[in-house]
């Protein structure tokens, strides 16, 4: 369970947000919302341990996550808004790294499965550079299908950039996600029907309170 | 942890590969850089072997600064060091990745080469085999400071010339021992007590650069 109490950010001299608590079961779902500028994007960092958090706390399993370290690393699996991929490696190549380096044992085959599911069928061995915004997004996404054994999903705008048919897909592994009893974290602007049990909404900016 | 270590060296490697230019870039820099000072202070066989043992360790130091660049900022722009930050690995064994695998890609060429270059100085085969030793132990230990410099600069508009004012003293005590081995050997002196310096220097380097790089990083990620 992923519990945050008070959490508090500030960039340079502005505060981003303050109080933010909320907690995240099994099976849950929480939409960060915000305006531009808001503070999203530094949520997500502070709930994935990249930005300490300036005041409040964020708390896995009861422990809080600094101390945690590795084996909370081990639990989650964040996409930021940068894809994370290498522009001179070919999707399968991308992927093959990304997931041993999350210490998952994915085989050429799975690598493959998964970028076929993800509509980059044909595209697996191209270099990245040469794939258009969306499908770029797409390889990056990709990560997900192998990251089912990863409880906390943290994705950041996941959406961008992707057509209507890609976004159905996502809700698709997101909810599969969920109903195994994963948990996720997401910022978005737009609107996308996840069905969830467990559903809840957080604004950033409307005086923060959480 | 092995199999980390092997991936993030395998993955650099590949992608060095991929982008030969740039490998060649920091070998070719320090070929030209060493070759010019024959041409400069003239063919006096006396005054350049004084010299060389000072002039290929500059140029070595130059070069290893050049591709110093290259071990942090790609990952940081694409977003792929956020991704390394937060494998489930202490960060330290995915920079000692990144350290060896940058050096395998510019260093050891640099090592490999410079017996060629030092011919063009006059110095004995001693003297030549002191300085491939010298550089075999000094190189990787470039590499090891140099990563700490660029894990500190990386993100920072015009990193390049920070990280030289940072990195370079740094260099000095390899610069004097390095140098200084292949002096003593070119001189008919026992090179034996500076490479032993320089090999003490490089097991300091590898047991804390990669935790100063790694909270370099970590600063750097906020």
């Amino acid at each position: 369970m992923l519990e945050v109490s008070g959490l508090g950010c500030l960039r340079g001299e502005r505060r981003l947000f303050a109080g933010v608590s909320f907690s995240l079961r099994p099976g849950g779902l929480i939409w960060i919302q915000g305006g531009n500028g808001s503070g999203k994007t530094t949520l997500l960092r502070t709930l994935c341990g990249l930005t300490p958090a300036m005041a409040g706390e964020v708390r896995w399993g009861g422990e809080p996550i600094r101390k945690l370290g590795e084996d909370y690393r081990r639990e989650l699996t964040y996409i930021g808004h940068a894809n994370g991929l290498k522009e001179d490696l070919s999707a399968a190549e991308n992927l093959l790294a990304a997931a041993h380096l999350a210490g998952q044992q994915a085989s050429r085959a799975e690598v493959a499965g998964a970028l076929q599911g993800i509509g980059l069928a044909g595209r697996e061995h191209l270099p990245v550079k040469f794939l258009s915004q969306g499908q770029r997004r797409r390889a990056a996404l990709a990560r997900l299908r192998l990251a089912h054994s990863r409880t906390l999903w943290l994705l950041d705008e996941p959406f961008n950039a992707l057509d209507a048919h890609a976004v159905a897909g996502m809700r698709h592994i997101m909810e599969q996600h969920l109903a195994q009893g994963g948990m996720i974290a997401l910022t978005t602007h737009q609107e996308v029907a996840i069905q969830a049990t467990d559903a809840q909404a957080l604004r950033l900016d409307e005086g923060s309170a959480g | 942890m092995m199999r980390t270590l092997r991936y993030i060296v395998s993955r650099d490697v590949l992608l060095a590969m991929r982008r030969r230019a740039d490998v060649a870039t920091t070998l070719f820099f320090f070929v030209i850089v060493a070759s010019l000072f024959p041409l400069g202070v003239g063919p006096d066989p006396k005054l350049l072997r004084a010299m060389a043992p000072g002039i290929l360790w500059v140029a070595a130091l130059l070069a290893s600064m050049l591709s110093l660049g290259r071990l942090f900022a790609a990952d940081y722009a694409d977003g792929s060091l956020e991704q390394l930050v937060l494998a489930p690995d202490p960060l330290a064994v995915v920079v000692i990745g990144k350290v060896l695998a940058h050096w395998l890609v510019s260093g050891l060429p640099l090592v490999l080469i410079s017996p060629v270059i030092a011919l063009q100085f006059d110095l004995p085969a001693e003297a030549i085999a002191t300085l491939l030793l010298a550089l075999l132990l000094g190189t990787p230990l470039l590499s090891l400071i140099g990563a700490i410099g660029a894990a500190l600069t990386v993100g920072v508009r015009g990193g390049g010339v920070l990280v030289s004012l940072l990195v370079l003293p740094l260099y000095v005590p390899v610069l004097i021992f390095g140098a200084g081995a292949v002096d003593a050997s070119a001189s008919g002196m026992d090179a034996g007590g500076h490479l032993s310096i320089l090999g003490a220097l490089l097991l300091l380097g590898m047991a804390l650069a990669p935790w100063a790089t790694s909270a370099a990083l970590r600063i750097s990620l906020e």
